[in-house]
């Protein structure tokens, strides 16, 4: 049951934008949420939409994975509708209900407020549907990399989301094995309120916290065997290279951004 | 005559002495033994004898408190040539799943040398050599939670084979494989020490593997109990039962067969042996 769990969401391929170097797709994707944020009119969405698919259908992924990922915040988005709906005022009143009173501008800025996160969420999409976790590792560290120089911790950060994405299956697979030997003598993990069900946790959490800190400990043990003394001088089997891929691209976005600037310069 | 001597052992142990802070007794108390180049050793001992401590004082892990550890002609007192003596002395532990650092296999195997700062273009061939040594090429690209158990070991072995290293130490690896498992480590570790000369320090508490060596040491205590070829160690079957530990099933059978009056050598350690000594009897009668 807890094998067939995929780590994040990536959709592995060869497409050109899979082949990209994934510190070039981290940085773009962060343009991207900037210019994301200009964006002053529907013309601007518009034209984000049609970037947005553009470089989906380059990916060979299917747009509906990147709808997908919206759905975990559809909450959320509608939270920020419903309260700029209200509690924006304007000129224009279009509808009173009791205290509150329904303006032009609150509508249209709820409906800005929330394209703009739709398309946060599926500008990211694109980066962690392309991007495998162990890239994305690679490409945060090597980013983060002259930040150490003000002591920043790029290597121990990237260290340790490697070691959690290696970990995350073992401890499935052991948090399975004591459910089922708690099961075994009884525990009942699916009934009662909410309260009781948490309750009964904690004969699953309290063995895997003690295994957990065990393994640790052998982990630094057999890092150490190996030679392990932190990020100096250390060097990748895998080199990350800039490629022709990334200039394109990165000129692309740069084609984006200009058309949203444009945008708000005329329509905003 | 110095040098040659430094060249002919991989691991000199003198008179080593190692205590846990909250602990009353010597894990490992004065002992002194060396591992010659090219040797197959294996350590035997029951829980608590002191012989995974001893173990871990071979790769600078641990330091004496007294005596000295020599490994390769470096001592493990100096903070200096930790690295080197960790690169030359390399340790398989015993989970298989707490020693995998990466998410993708050869990752795992790249890290000891990502560690030494070893070239890229040179880590690339160094473990592809290594996973080929290990039999595990078509698993480069897996994700390590998907293997066996036995699959995981031979990876951490690669792990070390690419550091290129001149004494293998197994810390009872083999204890949590199933038997297939074990053959799969066992047979592997013989192969390095046949083929690339590598000597190889087993922990084990399994009989038959510690028949296989060249020679055992026995811990008891924190101390060494008996030293020798298996075949001599496993015939002095009621002393090595006195420390809790077992003899090789064949070896126990012959010393049951003499005990009830048939004179069988006491030293038979494997099946092919008894066979010849029960064929050698019925010939004579």
């Amino acid at each position: 049951m807890l094998n067939d769990i995929t780590l994040g969401q990536y959709f592995p391929g060869s497409s050109p934008i899979h082949r990209m170097d994934p510190r070039a797709k981290l940085i773009l994707t962060i343009v991207y949420i900037v210019a994301v944020f200009l964006v002053k009119s529907f013309v601007g969405y518009a034209i984000s939409l049609a970037f947005l698919y553009m470089v989906v259908r380059l990916a060979k992924i299917p747009f509906s994975y990147v709808i997908k990922g919206i759905k975990p915040l559809r909450f959320i988005i509608l939270f920020t509708f419903v309260l700029n709906l209200f509690f924006l005022t304007g000129e224009k009143v279009l509808l009173t209900i009791g205290p509150f009173r329904l303006t032009q501008e609150a509508l249209f800025n709820a409906v800005y407020f929330s394209l703009r996160l739709v398309f946060l969420v599926m500008g990211t999409s694109v980066l962690t549907l392309t991007t495998s976790p162990v890239q994305l590792t690679d490409a945060l560290e090597r980013i983060l990399h002259p930040l150490q120089r003000f002591h920043f911790p790029a290597h121990e950060l990237a260290m340790m989301m490697t070691i959690a994405l290696r970990f995350i299956p073992t401890l499935l697979d052991e948090t399975d094995k004591i459910q089922k030997a708690q099961m075994a003598r009884g525990a009942d993990f699916e009934s009662g309120n909410l309260i009781q069900r948490a309750r009964a946790m904690i004969p699953l959490l309290v063995p895997l916290f003690v295994s957990s800190f065990r393994r640790a400990n052998d982990l630094a043990m057999a890092m150490e065997a190996r030679c392990y003394r932190g990020g100096d001088h250390r060097t990748r089997l895998r080199e990350l290279r800039y490629t022709r891929l990334d200039a394109v691209a990165a000129l692309v976005m740069a084609v984006y951004v200009a058309l949203i600037v444009l945008e708000g310069h005329f329509f905003g | 005559m110095e040098e040659q001597r430094m060249d002919e052992n991989r691991i000199v142990a003198t008179n080593v002495t190692f205590h846990y802070p909250d602990e009353e007794h010597n894990a490992v108390d004065q002992v002194s033994m060396r591992v010659k180049r090219g040797e197959f050793l294996a350590i035997l001992g029951h829980n608590g004898s002191g012989k995974s401590t001893l173990a871990k004082l071979f790769n600078a892990l641990y330091v004496p408190d007294s005596g000295t550890v020599v490994v390769c002609g470096m001592d493990t007192v100096d903070d200096e040539l930790v690295f080197d003596i960790r690169q030359n002395a390399g340790m398989v532990f015993q989970n298989p799943d707490n020693q995998i650092v990466a998410t993708i296999v050869e990752e795992d195997v790249a890290f000891g040398l990502e560690n030494n700062g070893v070239p890229p273009a040179e880590i690339r061939t160094r473990i592809d050599e290594a996973l080929k040594i290990v039999n595990m090429s078509e698993y480069a690209q897996k994700a390590p939670h998907m293997l066996s158990g036995g699959q995981k070991q031979r990876v951490a072995i690669a792990g070390i084979l690419a550091m290129k290293p001149k004494v293998i130490i197994l810390d009872e690896a083999t204890a949590m494989l199933d038997p297939s498992g074990r053959e799969e480590v066992m047979n592997t570790v013989h192969r390095l020490n046949r083929e690339e000369g590598i000597s190889i320090v087993i922990i084990t508490h399994y009989m038959s593997e510690a028949a296989t060596a060249d020679y055992l040491v026995v811990m008891d205590h924190g101390k060494i109990h008996m030293t020798g070829t298996p075949r001599k160690v496993f015939a002095d079957v009621e002393n090595v039962r006195g420390l809790g530990l077992d003899v090789p099933p064949m070896t126990s059978l012959a010393h049951e067969l003499r005990q009830a009056g048939i004179d069988l050598r006491p030293d038979v350690l494997t099946v092919e042996e008894m066979v010849e000594e029960v064929c050698r009897l019925s010939s004579k009668n």
